[in-house]
């Protein structure tokens, strides 16, 4: 029989202060198969590690059990020491007394208890653990990165620019995500699109970035490695190769100035064929569907004006969508955020009042590219406000809706009192409804600091916005001084909530990863692995993870892009042995488990009639090894006889 | 003799319960130390005869902890889990085993405190049940 060793660790006194260590070191001695057993205050480290590999010469051990804390921590760590010492990694067992016992229980005796319990179970494990060797599979150079806001650009570029081609997939007809509707950014008050169009040029020209806009991700299979994506490219009616971006079938459009813009949050109107934004990338033209005559009745006036106005003979009204296959070995989803629309917009009047805005809007009316060439009227009646007043955490921070705070707004607030300032004149008055000022970032206090003199700050949440003769008015307990106050305005801003995308559900499904209870995609460790998901090879950049600045999302991009390309530098990877096999002896080939299998790794050998695992595709979930009628089927190390004898010993 | 402390195995699927179970952990999150989990890949991996041999073992409950509907990682093992725990919850009932004992949970990973307030809401429902009947029955 196999010799084990059992490893009790206090970490500190994580484990210790709860669970007497010593006791259960001693306890593991008498269970069955225990050559060896001892406590020591950090497992984890060298001097524990090399404990645990003198143990294994010393005893000639076979199997390795670590009491510790989850094997989602250390499983990896303690493998390697194991097979250091001379004992294939998959001989070793964790018996998770930390998360799931002395850190969740509050009574030593019983906690000490379950804690032998659990290395009881672990141990028995130990002993029929059978020594595994990784299969291993090619993977295939190239990254698919999911949108092209900033985060998704500068993982795009970085990848490329280390040179795995990447295939950069945007949804709308254009790169730029949220960045591009800004006009400065905080705290340097840099240019937006001045430091992000060169970014944008640089995917285009880019020999390795492979730019799919107007596209969508239609479904994703395989795995780390060896990714196959389906992508549904839409028509843009633009035959891209011959547009030059001259726009005159813009301005030729029967419909010129009567379809509403999204870019510019409907604050002025644009044609049915139409670019994004002056700086669009590709600089192409597409046509909208839903609003284009011709696609919509198949008729237009005497004949689409756009194809008279365009000298290239771009437009094609027969393009069809498209479905494009990629292989790849890893993802980066980058699909960026929403700002919340629910009920606290609506109680500061945003459906009622024309000049109550959200500070997205704000932003294109100060851009130069905007609906007012960057003039800052009020939209009821087109003259320069003398007073505007700003509502932080409109959702955020708040129970009955986000929880979260969305980590921009207060900079945001502080940045276009400056631009407001320089717009509409010193004298303009500025008010500024905060819950707390939150400048944490670098040069965040000081850009506070100078702003503070410029606006007049309440700490306060007004309770709702209002007409009142000819003003929008709100009240607002400002703390600070304990006074009730009114505040009468020309012009309201909400600074809204940052809330996951509406499709990031459809996202998450597509890619199977994880999302966290707010519904923002779900990082494997919040500090260890912030850019990991659960899915191997798949990563995850910018606020799709949690609200963000610029600045950490740039810095999480390049991030998530290293990550992936330590996956994209190997030739081959090893697939993880714990996965399922068939004893040939007792399968009848029912073939239950080939339709049990949701990744096709099941087959029915047709000569042999009996079923086979194709470890490469094999996930190891063990649904095949549960539905087998005749226990023909194996799960590698979670086998029946393993799970059935820690039962009896867990009691 | 003490006051009636229920034993309960889990069986936690590794990528949501297990994580959830963690969660609770790591955010001191406190609930009674009656229940000891087995790792499992999937709830698709716990086969009924895991639960059966529990009870047999003399645990007073059993409970097995997926991801949430459409959310599993094994994209639809925790549908295979709810269908097989839904027939032996049926079975108990007619060997005479209240059908309480055997819980089916979904808790996601971010769920650290859902997890606790699971075990906490189980133990004290087990309490009133009182212990696990078959080691006392001579007829199974």
């Amino acid at each position: 029989m196999k010799k084990l060793g059992v490893f009790v660790c206090h970490c500190g006194i994580n484990i210790s202060s709860m669970v007497d260590v010593e006791d259960v070191a001693e306890y593991a001695k008498g269970l069955d198969g225990v050559e060896f057993s001892t406590d020591y205050k950090y497992m984890c480290s060298d001097v524990g590690a090399t404990l645990i590999k003198e143990s294994i010469k010393e005893h000639d051990l076979g199997g390795v059990v670590v009491a510790c804390c989850s094997p989602r921590m250390h499983e990896h760590t303690f493998r390697k020491v194991t097979k250091d010492g001379g004992v294939n990694a998959y001989n070793l067992e964790i018996a998770n007394i930390r998360e799931q016992c002395s850190w969740a229980h509050d009574n030593k005796v019983r906690a000490t208890e379950k804690a032998k319990a659990l290395v009881r179970a672990a141990a028995i494990k130990a002993l029929m653990d059978e020594s595994l060797e990784s299969s291993r599979t090619k993977v295939t150079p190239e990254a698919l990165v999911v949108g092209g806001g900033i985060a998704g650009i500068q993982a795009a570029l970085d990848l490329a620019d280390t040179g795995y081609r990447v295939h950069l997939v945007e949804k709308e007809p254009s790169i730029g995500g949220k960045m591009s509707q800004l006009d400065k950014t905080f705290p340097t008050l840099d240019c937006s699109s001045c430091i992000l169009t060169p970014k944008m040029m640089e995917v285009y020209n880019h020999p390795r970035i492979d730019l799919l806009t107007y596209s969508e991700i239609e479904s994703v299979e395989g795995s780390i490695g060896n990714y196959n994506v389906k992508v549904r490219k839409k028509p843009r009616y633009i035959d891209t190769d011959k547009c030059t971006g001259c726009t005159d079938c813009v301005s030729a459009c029967r419909m010129k100035d009567r379809v509403d813009n999204e870019f510019n949050f409907n604050m002025n109107k644009r044609s049915a064929v139409y670019m994004t934004f002056p700086q669009a990338i590709p600089l192409k033209t597409t046509i909208d569907p839903d609003s284009c005559l011709y696609l919509r009745f198949g008729k237009c006036g005497d004949g689409p004006l756009c194809v008279e106005a365009c000298e290239v003979g771009a437009i094609d009204f027969d393009q069809k969508e498209e479905i494009l296959e990629l292989n790849v070995g890893s993802i980066i989803v980058a699909t960026g955020y929403d700002l919340v629309d629910g009920a606290a917009l609506y109680e500061y009047g945003y459906d009622n009042y024309r000049d109550v805005i959200t500070t997205l809007e704000l932003e294109r009316l100060i851009s130069s590219s905007g609906p007012t060439a960057g003039k800052v009227l009020c939209p009821s009646n087109g003259e320069a406000p003398k007073s505007v007043t700003f509502i932080l955490c409109v959702g955020s921070r708040d129970e009955t809706q986000c929880s979260w705070c969305c980590r921009i707004g207060c900079m945001s607030a502080l940045k276009h009192v400056y631009l407001l300032k320089e717009k509409l004149g010193k004298d303009s008055e500025i008010n500024i409804c905060y819950t707390d000022i939150r400048s944490f970032g670098k040069g965040y206090e000081e850009f506070y600091g100078r702003i503070r003199k410029e606006a007049n700050f309440f700490r306060g949440r007004p309770s709702e916005v209002r007409m009142k003769g000819d003003g929008l008015k709100m009240d607002v307990f400002d703390t600070t001084t304990g006074k009730l106050l009114e505040i009468a305005t020309d012009m309201v801003v909400l600074v809204p909530a940052l809330v996951p995308r509406t499709d990031s559900d459809t996202i998450a499904r597509a890619l199977n990863i994880s999302r966290s209870g707010d519904g923002f995609f779900l990082e494997a460790h919040p500090k260890l692995r912030p850019m990991d998901t659960f899915t191997n090879g798949i990563f995850i950049a910018g606020c799709c993870q949690a609200p963000k600045d610029i600045q950490d999302t740039v810095a999480q991009a390049s991030g998530a892009a290293a990550r992936a390309s330590v996956i994209l530098s190997k030739d081959e990877l090893e697939n993880d042995p714990l996965v399922a096999a068939v004893d040939p002896d007792i399968c009848a080939g029912c073939g239950i488990c080939v339709e049990v299998c949701p990744y096709k790794a099941r087959t029915l050998n047709d000569w042999t009639k009996i079923a086979e695992v194709d470890e490469a595709l094999c996930e190891g979930c063990g649904a095949c090894v549960i539905a087998c009628p005749s226990n023909a089927s194996i799960h590698r190390n979670f086998t029946k006889q393993q799970i059935m004898q820690m039962v009896d010993n867990i009691l | 003799m003490g006051e009636f402390e229920p034993k309960i195995v889990g069986f936690l699927c590794n990528w949501c319960s297990y994580t959830g179970a963690d969660l609770a952990g790591t955010s001191r999150i406190q609930y009674p130390p009656n229940i000891r989990v087995i790792r499992v890949m999937c709830s698709s991996s716990v086969d009924p005869i895991y639960i059966v041999r529990a009870l047999m073992e003399g645990a007073d409950g059993v409970l097995i902890g997926g991801c949430h509907p459409g959310d599993c990682h094994y994209i639809n093992g925790n549908y295979k889990a709810r269908r097989r725990v839904v027939l032996l919850k049926n079975i108990l009932g007619t060997l005479g085993l209240e059908e309480e004992r055997v819980w089916i949970r979904w808790v996601s990973a971010s769920e650290g405190q859902k997890f606790a307030d699971t075990v906490t809401e189980m133990v004290d429902t087990i309490k009133k049940l009182g212990p696990n009947p078959i080691p006392t029955r001579w007829d199974i």
